[in-house]
């Protein structure tokens, strides 16, 4: 079984299998929800459904050694990253072979070897963290750089605005990544938010911005490469609003009835998943039969997965008091 | 050893730290070309350099996010907390993300973050600008709490901070700044988190007091016809039990002296562990002498009332040992509070 930092690179190298880790991301999510539903997982979980474009162009585009800060929608972003499916569906259901021995659950995903910073539960914190991150790259003089990926809901909290104004006057090398799925929480982002664009709040720190089609995993590759080249260069950081859209409700318990009629179905003729396949097809990366081909693949690797985690042990107690501090 | 003022110890051990490890960096508001308004960083901006040391907007959450976030990755960042109710603005990322890294990275990312504030009344900055707040920090599995007495353990306990793998805060009762006393430097003078020390010694009773307790106490215990251990628990999270505990075997009797209200007050987890573990060795129910549980008031005479003073604690002890009771508090007595 490929290790997270050989995922990592494979998917960095081929777009294929860019491709594949949407494929699984979508599947894996899928796999959550049944396991969900057929009572097997403890608490709670957010769906990153729909979102898997915008997981895979940030992985795509960050080196190993850069720091990603995400949030607790983030199984997507997790698998971009390298994190293997019994990593993310252990900690899921609280096992041993979770990526942090089960202590965390659904929201607290942690990867250090692929740059995945321990992951928030906190609307916005991991912003300043992320700006943190990219401090410690720019005094001890590497090119690395930090990212830091969070939703449209986060921008409406002081630490969206502290990070970025701080970034902005120490010209920090990091990346503010504000995936826009159109909702924060249970309410639709015009609701709470007098912008249209996410973007335009970069005008305030006097930072540069774009606004990204957010399904397209080459198209976010391309703009957090650019904008990781920037930080680099020592230019300061970039805030990139990639619109993409939540096809689940907030948490397993909300089945969004409130999202207005014709949305989802206008949403998903821009589905990132089917549109980057036939993109891939029609350039002939992927055969005819390419499509069904990946879906079987992905599909045997999460079964798998599952089982082995379903036969796994659950964390024992004595994890609970392991690592409270470091020796 | 260097006669310093408490101000002058901190800078002194932070800047020790900063040459001996280069990934050391100093944060905060007004602290790098001003030397900070309490000039607890004097000479660091000089010697060390803006891409070390740096003034930060006023913008807690950002800056200590953004520490949190360094030390994660390898930086052992100090930020400077002005006063220690900006602490709230920022408490998420202390308490919530800084403190929990290590537990939900399965032990591998390490938070060597240390967070200075400068706590407490007596200067009449005012009902915002006066608490000692170790309760926003106690009770936060994943944080480290110490609180300096003066000069020689702000040195010690600050180099230990810094040195140590997790986040560490350090509160510094403000109107100690001025103090002089003479400092043990390098090595030697480092003083492990954890500890207490003995500011006293006698038989009647252990008087534990913390950060600005401590003079009262001990001052107190000087000037009384009885005569007691006074311990300085210097650190809170985790507090020194073994001292505390031989000690009050011996005595019998606790007293704890906070600056802070009653309620919720670090003296209560220090009374409830003695008095279940050593329940058999009490002479005396244990006395907590603390702050009314009202918002530190700011004109002079009421201020100073606020603050257990070594006359109040002196007789509250005296009344203790005659009557073998809890006294009432001053507020009682005098009938404005229950």
């Amino acid at each position: 079984m490929s290790t997270p930092l050989e995922r990592r690179q494979a998917l960095q190298q081929d777009r294929r299998v860019r491709y594949e880790r949407m494929v699984e991301i979508r599947a894996l999510e899928n796999k959550v929800q049944d396991l969900f539903d057929e009572g097997l997982v403890h608490g709670t979980t957010h769906l990153c459904l729909g979102q898997e474009a915008v997981a895979v162009g940030v992985a795509a585009a960050a080196r190993t050694t850069d720091q990603v800060t995400c949030t607790y929608r983030g199984h997507g972003v997790a698998l971009a990253l390298g994190l293997t499916p019994v990593q993310l569906l252990g900690e899921i259901l609280g096992r041993e072979a979770g990526s942090i021995g089960g202590i965390g659950g659904s929201m607290h995903l942690c990867d250090p070897d692929i740059g995945l910073m321990p992951t928030f539960a906190i609307v916005g914190a991991g912003i300043p963290v992320a700006a943190g991150a990219a401090l410690t790259a720019q005094v001890r003089g590497t090119d690395d750089a930090a990212i830091a990926v969070f939703g449209d809901g986060s921008t409406n909290i002081g630490a969206f605005h502290e990070a970025l104004n701080l970034a902005a006057i120490w010209k920090l090398p990091v990346v503010f990544v504000c995936e826009n799925n159109q909702y924060g929480e249970y309410s639709r982002i015009d609701l709470t938010t007098p912008v249209d664009d996410i973007a335009c709040r970069a005008e305030s720190y006097a930072i540069p911005s774009a606004i990204v089609d957010g399904q397209d995993p080459d198209a976010v590759a391309e703009a957090v490469s650019g904008a990781l080249d920037q930080a680099r260069g020592g230019a300061g950081p970039t805030l990139l609003e990639l619109k993409t859209y939540r096809y689940a409700g907030h948490s397993r318990a909300d089945t969004a009835p409130y999202r207005p009629e014709g949305e989802f179905e206008r949403w998903y003729e821009k589905d990132p998943i089917v549109n980057f396949g036939r993109r891939l097809v029609d350039e002939g990366a992927l055969g005819d039969n390419g499509v069904e081909e990946v879906e079987a693949v992905v599909g045997a690797r999460i079964d798998a997965a599952v089982e082995l985690v379903l036969a796994s042990a659950p964390a024992p107690v004595g994890a609970m008091f392991a690592n409270v501090l470091a020796p | 050893m260097p006669r310093m003022r408490m101000n002058q110890a901190i800078s002194a051990a932070i800047a020790d730290e900063m040459r001996s490890d280069p990934d050391v960096i100093v944060l905060g508001e007004d602290i790098a070309v001003a030397e900070g308004p309490f000039k607890t960083s004097a000479g660091l901006l000089e010697e060390f350099g803006p891409l070390r040391v740096r003034d930060t907007p006023i913008s807690e959450m950002g800056f200590l996010g953004a520490a949190v976030g360094a030390a994660a990755t390898g930086l052992r960042p100090v930020v400077e907390i002005m006063f220690v109710e900006f602490l709230g603005v920022a408490l998420d990322q202390l308490s919530t993300e800084g403190a929990k890294f290590h537990y939900l990275s399965g032990g591998l990312v390490k938070v060597p973050l240390t967070v200075r504030a400068s706590v407490g009344a007596g200067l009449g900055f005012g009902t915002q600008h006066s608490q000692t707040l170790e309760s926003w920090v106690v009770g936060t599995p994943g944080l480290k709490l110490a609180v300096a007495s003066g000069p020689a353990n702000a040195y010690g306990l600050m180099r230990a901070a810094i040195r140590d793998d997790n986040p560490v805060v350090v509160l510094e009762p403000r109107r100690l700044y001025a103090q002089r006393e003479e400092v043990t430097v390098g090595e030697e003078g480092i003083i492990a988190l954890g500890s207490a020390q003995q500011a006293a010694a006698g038989d009647d009773a252990t008087v534990v007091a913390l950060g600005s307790t401590v003079g009262a106490a001990a001052e107190a215990a000087a000037a009384a016809s009885w005569s007691a251990d006074v311990i300085d628990l210097q650190s809170l999270q985790p507090w020194d039990k073994d001292m505390v505990y031989e000690s009050v075997a011996r005595t019998g009797r606790l007293v704890t002296v906070e600056e802070n209200p009653l309620s919720g007050g670090w003296g209560a987890d220090i009374v409830a562990a003695v008095a279940a573990d050593l329940f058999g060795e009490l002479k005396a129910p244990p006395l907590r002498i603390t702050a009314p549980d009202v918002p530190v008031p700011f004109g002079k005479e009421l201020e100073e009332r606020y603050m257990p003073s070594s006359v109040y604690v002196g007789e509250q002890v005296t009344a203790l040992l005659d009557t073998g009771r809890v006294p009432p508090s001053w507020w009682q007595r005098e009938e404005v509070a229950t």
